[in-house]
């Protein structure tokens, strides 16, 4: 067993201690001094049932820290020791976690640490790592996280928006040290797709797939960032391409579109064309109008100025920004774009320049430096 | 022994920078051999067991003070073009004082137009430790 399948039976277990009668702070905490025992012990000593070895001693480590606890505890114990009434499903369980984790009063840093921690099986240290603070730091905004939807019943959570919300969040943050946060948000992404039979947890797991088939591409040497039409495609991951495809067209035939489907979409139709210039802008445009529809925002009007711009030309593009904030993040960065392809270069010089100055990635600062030296030298006797 | 080393792309005793123009009028592969520089540096300590930590700072900030009871903080700035701009900072944990002035003359050192040094002035600051155990 490696150490993604030992992370899988987490959800799990917890949900098992919380029907045994542990409330959700103290069967999380248990399960996590269970996982880190397991992962210091399991390589040399792996037991014959590893789901029956993390139950029993996560409810040992539970009960002892029952025991040790105030009687205030105790009786909270008392109130939760019966089991509820009438059989409740194992998958139903495990999908009310996600759904506390996840929980609309947390705020998201908290979710997704929570959401890391309970429902991916990270362990704090692996968790820390991953988002560069101290260990301890990241264990108090665990505890903190835990406190706030302490007494929350476990049927009580968010709701599957606020579950996609935290998944879509912990894949586009994707960095971080030996763990590979989207990885791990394509594997419990997965899970909910199998827990939960619905359109746009499919769009959402289409839509990771289709980003994760261009990942490596989208840096170059020393970390440089490679934008799209500069990407080598032949290195794009035809498989997880063809995957994402075909969960988007099953979900779309399902009739029930919503933002994750329609983002989905314009990623398929990216990954569709076998050459940049080959990329169908205007139905790119029409799902931006989707988006937009479903799920206004600057952020997708702004992306969709640029694909206005490709398909009707960069004047369109440089008129559907106009109505937009210009303080908005790469703002400038795409204003720079369509005054380039309009030819008004000194503009554009002075836009990627500026979006360098409120560029909030090094990589992004260090690619529009670089999109304004080439300007800048392509200007006729500048 | 910790040092921190504050990138001054702007300011420093003798600001030299200011002369030089700024990073989107060099050309695209000058550009490339300063980002290069830093980043071979870092890995180059990292290597050593010299590299502690390291971040670049956006230029747009400000100064920030406690404005009283119940009142809001007192917020200055943000500056357009202040004297002093820090580009960022490195932690770096090594032997001497010496070496920590030879590390920070040498990121001093990065190329920029015409592949030439920049310059850039570093301010190398020790870091307080904790009291030792033993104290007499």
């Amino acid at each position: 067993m490696n150490d993604a399948q030992l992370r899988e039976l987490v959800p799990a277990v917890i949900a098992i201690l919380v029907r045994r009668g542990a409330d959700f702070a103290s069967a999380e905490d248990a399960v996590q001094e269970a996982l880190v025992s397991a992962l210091a012990s399991w390589p040399e000593n792996p037991p014959r049932d590893p789901k029956g070895w993390l139950i029993t001693t996560a409810w040992r480590k539970a009960l002892d820290e029952f025991r040790a606890g105030s009687s205030r505890r105790e009786r909270e114990l008392a109130v939760h020791a019966e089991p509820p009434p009438g059989p409740v499903a194992d998958a139903d369980d495990t999908l009310q976690l996600y759904f506390l984790c996840a929980h609309p009063s947390l705020p998201p840093a908290s979710a997704v640490a929570l959401t890391l921690r309970a429902v991916c099986g990270l362990t704090t240290e692996q968790i820390a790592a991953a988002y560069f603070v101290p260990e301890a730091t990241m264990a108090q905004r665990i505890s903190r996280a835990k406190r706030r939807i302490a007494g929350q019943p476990l049927d009580q959570g968010g709701d599957l928006g606020t579950v996609l919300r935290v998944l879509y969040l912990l894949f586009n943050e994707g960095y971080g040290g030996d763990v590979d946060l989207a990885a791990e948000a394509i594997r419990v992404t997965r899970q909910l797709a199998a827990l939960a039979d619905e359109p746009e947890v499919s769009g959402l797991l289409a839509l990771m797939l289709l980003h994760q088939a261009r990942r490596a591409s989208r840096t170059g040497p020393g970390g440089r960032l490679v934008p799209l039409d500069e990407q080598d495609r032949a290195s794009w991951d035809t498989a997880l391409i063809a995957e994402g495809v075909g969960l988007l067209q099953a979900a779309l035939a399902r009739d029930r579109l919503g933002q994750y489907q329609a983002q989905a979409a314009i990623a398929a139709l990216h990954a569709d064309a076998p050459a940049p210039e080959e990329t169908d802008w205007v139905q790119i445009v029409e799902w931006y109008d989707e988006l937009v529809r479903l799920a206004d925002s600057p952020v997708v009007r702004l992306n969709r100025a640029v694909a206005v711009g490709e398909a009707d030309g960069p004047r369109a593009g440089l008129a559907a920004i106009a109505e937009l904030d210009p303080d908005l993040p790469r703002y400038a960065a795409v204003a720079a774009h369509l005054y380039e392809r309009a030819r008004d270069l000194p503009r554009a010089a002075d836009l990627y320049a500026e979006a360098a100055r409120t560029a909030t990635s090094a990589a992004e600062r260090d690619h529009c430096v670089r999109q304004a030296a080439r300007v800048r030298q392509s200007i006729p006797g500048g | 022994m910790k040092y921190l080393l504050l990138k001054h792309y702007r300011g420093g005793p003798d600001p030299v920078m200011d002369e030089m123009p700024p990073m989107d009028r060099w050309t695209p592969e000058e550009v490339d051999a300063h980002i290069g520089y830093m980043r071979d540096f870092a890995a180059r300590l990292e290597g050593t067991g010299e590299y502690v930590d390291g971040q670049a700072l956006a230029p747009d900030g400000a100064f920030v003070r406690y404005g009283g009871e119940g009142k809001a903080p007192v917020v200055d700035g943000p500056f357009a073009e202040t004297k002093d701009l820090i580009a960022g900072w490195m932690i770096i944990d090594v032997e001497s004082w010496d070496r920590a002035v030879e590390l920070a003359g040498e990121l001093s050192a990065s190329p920029g137009p015409g592949g030439e040094p920049i310059h850039e002035w570093l301010e190398v600051r020790p870091f307080l430790t904790a009291p030792p155990t033993i104290s007499e």
